[in-house]
C-alpha cells in the first residue's frame, strides 16, 4: 500500500518528461520519415501505403551516411574525444588536489570556484571568451602591449577555440565526479599503499586510480555525450571549417529548413549514443556500475 | 622519565622523548621507551590516550613535534613510511577491495626486487602459514572478518618487516573469534620471531597476548612492565584504577623505627608493617591499593599478624557463577571483594546487612607512588 502512495510522487516529473521529451521526441522520430516541402515544411503524403512501399521514408537516413557529411561527423568525434581527454587530464588532477591536498574545511571554497561559473548563461560565458581571444582581446593587446608579438596570434575562430571553449565549459563535469569518489576512498588504504612501500606514484597508479575508475567513467560519459552533440561553442568560436554534427542539425531546422533531414541527422547521433553506452554496459557495467 | 630509555644494546626499537600536539592539544607528551628485539609488546590505554598517534609515528603517517624514532640503530624519525621497516595491520584492515587476496598479500612485495615465481612463492607460504590457503582468489568483499583479518596480517607479515605494528587488530570481531585470534597471534609471534607492538584498549587482551605492556595515560607513559608487575604492582593510581584495583585507600603513616612502620587508616584501622624504607614510604599521607580477588570475608577477625581484618558491613551481592562479587561498606570506605566459586555451595554465606571482616594479607598491599 505504501509503495503504491509514493509512486504517485512519480507522476509530476513523469508527465513533465512525456510532455516536454518523450512527445517532441516521437514528432521529431515522425518528421524523420517525411520529406522537406518546397518551402520548408513537408512534402505531402498522398498515399500512406505507398510511401512505405517505395521506401523514399529512407531517403532521410541513406543522406545521413552521404560521403560530404561524413569528415563532419569524423572532426565532431575527434573535437569530442580531444575534449574529453584533456578535461580528463586537468580535471583528475585539480579534483586529487582538492581532495587530497586541501584542507577540509578550505574544500567548500575550492567546490565553490568550479561550481560558480555555472551560474551563468554558458552563452554568455562563450561569447565572453571572445573578448578574451579576438585579436584586440584581452591576450592579444596584453602580449603586443610587453612586446612579446608584433602582431596578434591567432586565437579565435579555429580549432584551438572551440577546443578551449569545450574545455572550459564541460570541466566542472569532469572534476565533480571524480573529486566525489576520490572523497570516498578509505584513507588508510592509501596509507596501508604507503606502509607497503608504495612511493605517492605508485599508490596513485595501484590504489587510488584503480578506486576512482567510477568517477573517472562518469566523468567520461557526461562531458563526451553533450560534447558530441554541441553546436553553440563551435558556432560562436569556431571558423567556417570547424562545423560539427550539432551545427549541422542546427542548419537543417533553421537556415536549410529541412526539419526531416535533421530530424534524422539527430537520430542517427542519438543512436550512436546509445550503442556506445550500451557496448560500455557490456564490457565494464558488470565490473563498475555507474549508469 | 629517562628511566624508561634503555641501556641495554638489545633494543630493537627506541622512541626517544616523543611529543605531539595536534593544534592545542597534547596528545603525546616526552614518551620514552625501549623495545626489544622479538617481544610483544603491549600499547594500553583508554582511546583518545595517544596510543594509537604513537603507533602511527613509529609507522611513519605522522612526524613527531620532537623526539626521535631509532630503528635498529638507524634514525628513521622522518622517513616516509614506504622507505621503514616496519608494516602495520589496520583496525579496518584497509584491504584494497579492488584486488583479490593474493594481489592484496603481493602488493608490498612487488617493490622487493623479487621476480614472478618468488613472489609467488611468499605469497603461498604466508597463506599457508595464517591458513588462509585456497581463498588467494576471493576478493576482501567475500571474506569473513576473521579471514580480512588474516590477509592483513598476511600482507604485512610477507615483507618479514623488523616490527609489525598492530592497532587494535582484533577490535571488530566478535568475542569468541577474539579469544581464538589472540592465541594464534601470539603462536603466530612466536614462530616468525618478529617485534610485535600491540595496541590496544582491552586489559585482558594486552595481559594475554603480551610479553610487556606499556600503559599509557593522556600522552603519557605511566608504566611498563610485564603483565605480573602491571596487573599486580601498579605504580600509579591510574594503571591501578585502570587494570580493575578498585579498592584504593588513603592512610596516614606513624614511623615507629627504623624498620616498622604503623599505617593507619582513620576510624577503622590500625596495622604495622615493616620494610617500609625499601617502598620509600616517607610521606605522612599516602595511597594504596588491595586489588578485589586478594580480599577475603569473614565472620570473625584473622588474629594472624600477617593479615589485616577490617570491620564491615555486606551492602549488596552480585554472583556471576565462576565468581561472586561483593561490596563492603566500612565506615565510609567501599571495599568491593571478588571471589572465586571454587566450591560448590548452593546458599550465600553472607547477607546484606551483616557484620562482617574484610581480610587481606599484608603482602597484597600495593603502595601508590605518590602523585
Amino acid at each position: 500500500m505504501k509503495t503504491r502512495v509514493y509512486h504517485l510522487f512519480i507522476i509530476p516529473s513523469a508527465m513533465v518528461l512525456v510532455f516536454f521529451f518523450l512527445f517532441p521526441l516521437l514528432i521529431m522520430f515522425y518528421y524523420s520519415f517525411l520529406q522537406r516541402g518546397v518551402y520548408g515544411g513537408f512534402e505531402p503524403i498522398e498515399n500512406v501505403k505507398e510511401y512505405i512501399l517505395s521506401l523514399v521514408w529512407l531517403k532521410n537516413y541513406i543522406r545521413v551516411f552521404d560521403s560530404l557529411y561524413i569528415p563532419i561527423y569524423i572532426r565532431s568525434l575527434y573535437i569530442a574525444l580531444m575534449t574529453t581527454i584533456i578535461c580528463l587530464l586537468v580535471g583528475y588532477p585539480v579534483a586529487y588536489y582538492i581532495a587530497m591536498k586541501v584542507k577540509p574545511e578550505h574544500k567548500i571554497f575550492y567546490l565553490f570556484l568550479i561550481i560558480v561559473p555555472l551560474w551563468t548563461s554558458f552563452l554568455i560565458r562563450t561569447y565572453a571568451w571572445i573578448l578574451i581571444l579576438r585579436d584586440e582581446g584581452l591576450i592579444n593587446l596584453f602580449l603586443i602591449k610587453i612586446g612579446l608579438i608584433e602582431k596578434p596570434l591567432p586565437l579565435l575562430y579555429n580549432e584551438f577555440s572551440v577546443l578551449l571553449g569545450l574545455v572550459y565549459g564541460e570541466l566542472p563535469f569532469m572534476i565533480l565526479p571524480i573529486y566525489s569518489s576520490l572523497e570516498r576512498i578509505d584513507i588508510s588504504l592509501i596509507e596501508a599503499s604507503k606502509d607497503l612501500g608504495a612511493d605517492e606514484f605508485g599508490t596513485l597508479k595501484r590504489v587510488i586510480l584503480p578506486l576512482t575508475l567510477p568517477g573517472v567513467i562518469v566523468g567520461v560519459v557526461i562531458v563526451f555525450i553533450p560534447t558530441l552533440g554541441s553546436f553553440i561553442v563551435s558556432d560562436l568560436l569556431g571558423g567556417a571549417k570547424s562545423m560539427l554534427v550539432g551545427n549541422l542539425i542546427q542548419n537543417q531546422f533553421i537556415v536549410a529548413r529541412d526539419k526531416p533531414f535533421g530530424s534524422a541527422i539527430a537520430f542517427v547521433l542519438s543512436s550512436f549514443v546509445l550503442a556506445l553506452l550500451y557496448v560500455y554496459r557490456k564490457f565494464l557495467g558488470g565490473k563498475i556500475d555507474v549508469l | 622519565m629517562e628511566k624508561f630509555a634503555s641501556s641495554s644494546g638489545q633494543a630493537l626499537i627506541e622512541i626517544q622523548g616523543i611529543s605531539k600536539s595536534f593544534g592545542t592539544v597534547k596528545v603525546l607528551n616526552n614518551i620514552w621507551l625501549s623495545i626489544k628485539k622479538g617481544e610483544f609488546f603491549s600499547l594500553l590505554g583508554p582511546s583518545g590516550c595517544g596510543k594509537t598517534t604513537l603507533l602511527r609515528i613509529i609507522a611513519g603517517f605522522e612526524n613527531p613535534d620532537s623526539g626521535r624514532i631509532i630503528i635498529d640503530g638507524v634514525d628513521y624519525t622522518y622517513v616516509p613510511p614506504y622507505k621503514r621497516p616496519v608494516n602495520m595491520v589496520f583496525q579496518n584492515y584497509a584491504l584494497f577491495p579492488h584486488m583479490n587476496v593474493f594481489e592484496n598479500v603481493a602488493f608490498g612485495l612487488r617493490y622487493q626486487n623479487l621476480d614472478r615465481d618468488e613472489i609467488k612463492k611468499r605469497v603461498f607460504e604466508i597463506l599457508d602459514l595464517v591458513q588462509l590457503t585456497g581463498l588467494e582468489n576471493r576478493k576482501p568483499s567475500e571474506l569473513s572478518g576473521g579471514q580480512k583479518q588474516r590477509v592483513a596480517l598476511a600482507r604485512a607479515l610477507v615483507l618479514k618487516p623488523k616490527v609489525l605494528l598492530l592497532d587494535e587488530p582484533l577490535n571488530a570481531l566478535d568475542p569468541k573469534l577474539r579469544k581464538e585470534m589472540q592465541i594464534e597471534l601470539k603462536k603466530l609471534q612466536h614462530n616468525v620471531g618478529i617485534t610485535f607492538i600491540f595496541v590496544t584498549h582491552d586489559q585482558e587482551e594486552a595481559l594475554s597476548i603480551s610479553d610487556r605492556i606499556a600503559v599509557i595515560n593522556a600522552g603519557k607513559i605511566e608504566q611498563v612492565g610485564t603483565g605480573y608487575e602491571i596487573f599486580e604492582r601498579p605504580r600509579t593510581e591510574f594503571v591501578a584504577n585502570f587494570m580493575g584495583a578498585r579498592n584504593l585507600f588513603t592512610g596516614i603513616l606513624h614511623k615507629l623505627n627504623k624498620h616498622v612502620f604503623e599505617v593507619e587508616l582513620p576510624n577503622l584501622v590500625r596495622f604495622r608493617i615493616s620494610g617500609g624504607e625499601s617502598l620509600k614510604l616517607n610521606e605522612s599521607e599516602f595511597k594504596f591499593i588491595v586489588r578485589p580477588e586478594k580480599i577475603l570475608i569473614r565472620k570473625t577477625p584473622v588474629k594472624n599478624n600477617s593479615f589485616v581484618s577490617v570491620p564491615a558491613i555486606v551492602e549488596s551481592k552480585l554472583y556471576y557463577g565462576a565468581s561472586t562479587s561483593w561490596v563492603l561498606k566500612a565506615n565510609g570506605f567501599m571495599i568491593f571483594v571478588e571471589e572465586q566459586n571454587k566450591n560448590v555451595k548452593f546458599k550465600n554465606e553472607f547477607y546484606p546487612g551483616e557484620e562482617v571482616y574484610a581480610v587481606w594479607e599484608k603482602r597484597n598491599i600495593v603502595f601508590l607512588e605518590p602523585a
